[in-house]
């Protein structure tokens, strides 16, 4: 997995159709320019290039890739300075960049739901949502779920119940339980069906998760 | 995926001047992501307009409803007003994929996402849609396919919404910087294969979808939406009805039967409309209208099931829009 860790450096450049002197950004100029040109005459370029660029780019648009680009995720309370490039997904960005591996990556097209994460506490698959899609919303992972090593009541409720066989859709399958906590502290067993339909579970384990969750909510009203 | 550039824009003004040399729109991103991942489509630059508030929501007006484009499945299934007046939409919207994606996935988006059929969604197949001249599936895997109207090629209308939108009468609005804004209803909206079978709408390249129309329902008008599928949850239908009746008593002034898992574009049997139309609606009815239903069905090698699934869905789906049956437990929706 190491060479995963950092950003590949060797980025094919942007075809040449995606670089309109309308969509022209300084920093690509700069450096197309630094291979090609120099002296007096790349400096002219330079501000011949800003000023078209600041007359033909339209309002309300930010250009960003195909290279990599610095952005602040908010993640689990904390802020993440991570490079990141377009495609890159929020599953991707946790776990790759970030070594955040509580998500799990298994089917990465949204059938699954075992890379669940909240998004603003609206449970989401992390796999088909694009990382700087996340940039302005409050991204919540398993790992920040509970406060540092104490067990949120869903994840204690599984435990208790063993509400888990293999474990890979288990962070999932706690999000979008915890989720529908959040929303609806009072959950009928069809509510927790309803919520959970979305998470593959292939080992069965369903009916212990239904308990476990209501068994949570239980003891979160009893708290309240 | 392929590396791209992405322009994200926050009015529609923006994302309508970036809408050339090719740049493929973003919303939710979930169909266009799919596509992505399978290599079918690489895009060299999105246009992102996820981010647009002012194509999100919900507002009554006096002709109907306005939906915003980029209004969530999930925020069109839990909309008190479209589950009490449009309750074939918030079904449509609320059964399709799983929950988390209809968190992300908007209606605009579930109306325009490509077709499902596997030979389409590979890279390793060039079919009759992707500019070639052969269809796999007709000698090949079909029993999620076609069972009519589907010409040179039977993959199905993927939108849950849209069967729900044709049968409500809606329309959708396209603006371009052009030429500003038009509407076209759902019905005039997907272009059948066999007029094109390169172009899956009348959308122009350089068009937004950016609001759904519904009209004012007549009163006395009641509707639901039913999906079956083999899997509970994201799948896709395999036979699907949406029913929209207009009562008099117990009279049907009025009946739309949609389906979408039958053919490549969302249809209405007008042979199921006319057994229901005047009539009262009972057991017996319902079970006809969804016998009419497959008056020209045409199954491929392996879905002739199908032809035995619509009429039921139509039975059971007739009934719970008149409230004389509790939505199907074996539904997928």
């Amino acid at each position: 997995m190491s060479q995963h860790q950092t950003p590949p450096k060797d980025l094919p450049e942007a075809p040449s159709t995606a670089l309109t002197p309308a969509g022209i950004t300084r920093r690509g100029f700069l450096k197309g320019a630094g291979i090609t040109a120099a002296g007096t005459a790349l400096i002219e370029g330079v501000q011949v290039f800003q000023r078209e660029a600041v007359a033909a780019a339209p309002q309300n648009v930010k250009e960003f890739g195909p290279e990599p680009f610095p952005v602040t995720l908010q993640i689990n309370g904390k802020a993440h300075a991570l490079q990141i490039e377009p495609r890159t997904t929020l599953a991707e960005a946790l776990r790759i960049q970030l070594n955040m591996t509580g998500t799990k990556v298994s089917c990465d097209r949204g059938v699954c739901s075992s890379c669940t994460v909240w998004l603003d506490k609206m449970p989401v698959n992390s796999c088909m949502t694009l990382a700087i899609d996340a940039v302005g919303h409050h991204v919540t992972t398993i790992e920040g779920i509970s406060a540092a090593d104490e067990m949120h009541p869903v994840q204690a409720a599984f435990v208790r119940h063993d509400a888990l066989q293999c474990g890979f859709c288990t962070p999932g399958m706690v999000m979008s339980c915890a989720a529908l906590l959040e929303k609806n502290p009072h959950p009928t067993e069809a509510d927790v069906r309803y919520a959970v339909s979305g998470n593959l579970c292939r080992c069965g384990t369903y009916p212990k998760v239904f308990a476990a969750t209501l068994d949570a909510a239980g003891q979160l009203a009893s708290k309240a | 995926m392929n590396s791209f550039a992405l322009a994200d824009c926050s009015t529609v003004e923006a994302a309508l001047s970036q809408l050339k040399d090719g740049a493929v729109v973003k919303a939710g991103g979930v169909d266009l992501l799919d596509r992505m991942k399978n290599g079918t489509d690489t895009p060299a630059r999105l246009v992102n307009i996820r981010n647009i508030a002012a194509l999100r929501g919900i507002h009554p007006t006096d002709q109907g409803l306005t939906i915003g484009a980029l209004t969530t499945l999930a925020e069109v299934a839990d909309d008190p007003t479209i589950r009490s007046q449009y309750t074939l939409l918030a079904d449509a919207c609320g059964h399709a994929a799983t929950p988390h994606i209809r968190n992300m996935a908007t209606l605009g988006g579930n109306l325009l996402q490509q077709l499902q059929c596997w030979y389409y969604r590979s890279a390793d197949f060039q079919c009759l849609r992707k500019g070639k001249d052969i269809c796999f599936a007709f000698s090949g895997l079909n029993q999620y396919h076609a069972i009519m109207d589907y010409g040179g090629c039977p993959s199905v209308a993927p939108s849950s919404g849209a069967v729900a939108l044709l049968a409500l009468d809606a329309s959708v609005e396209l603006t371009s910087a052009a030429r500003g804004k038009r509407t076209v209803a759902i019905k005039d909206f997907y272009v059948q294969p066999d007029a094109n079978p390169h172009r899956f709408h009348v959308m122009a390249d350089d068009e937004l979808l950016t609001a759904i129309h519904i009209p004012k329902l007549a009163p006395g008008t009641r509707s639901a939406y039913q999906k079956y599928g083999e899997k509970e949850s994201h799948d896709w239908a395999i036979a699907d009805a949406g029913i929209l009746l207009e009562m008099d008593g117990n009279i049907c002034r009025r009946a739309v039967v949609a389906m979408g898992a039958a053919s490549p574009v969302v249809r209405r049997s007008h042979e199921a409309e006319a057994v229901l139309t005047g009539k009262p609606i009972t057991p017996e009815t319902a079970r006809a209208a969804g016998k009419a239903s497959m008056t020209n069905a045409m199954p491929l090698s392996m879905n002739g099931y199908k032809v035995q699934l619509f009429p039921v869905a139509i039975y059971r789906t007739v009934l719970l829009a008149a409230g004389q049956m509790d939505r199907d437990p074996s539904a997928a929706g």
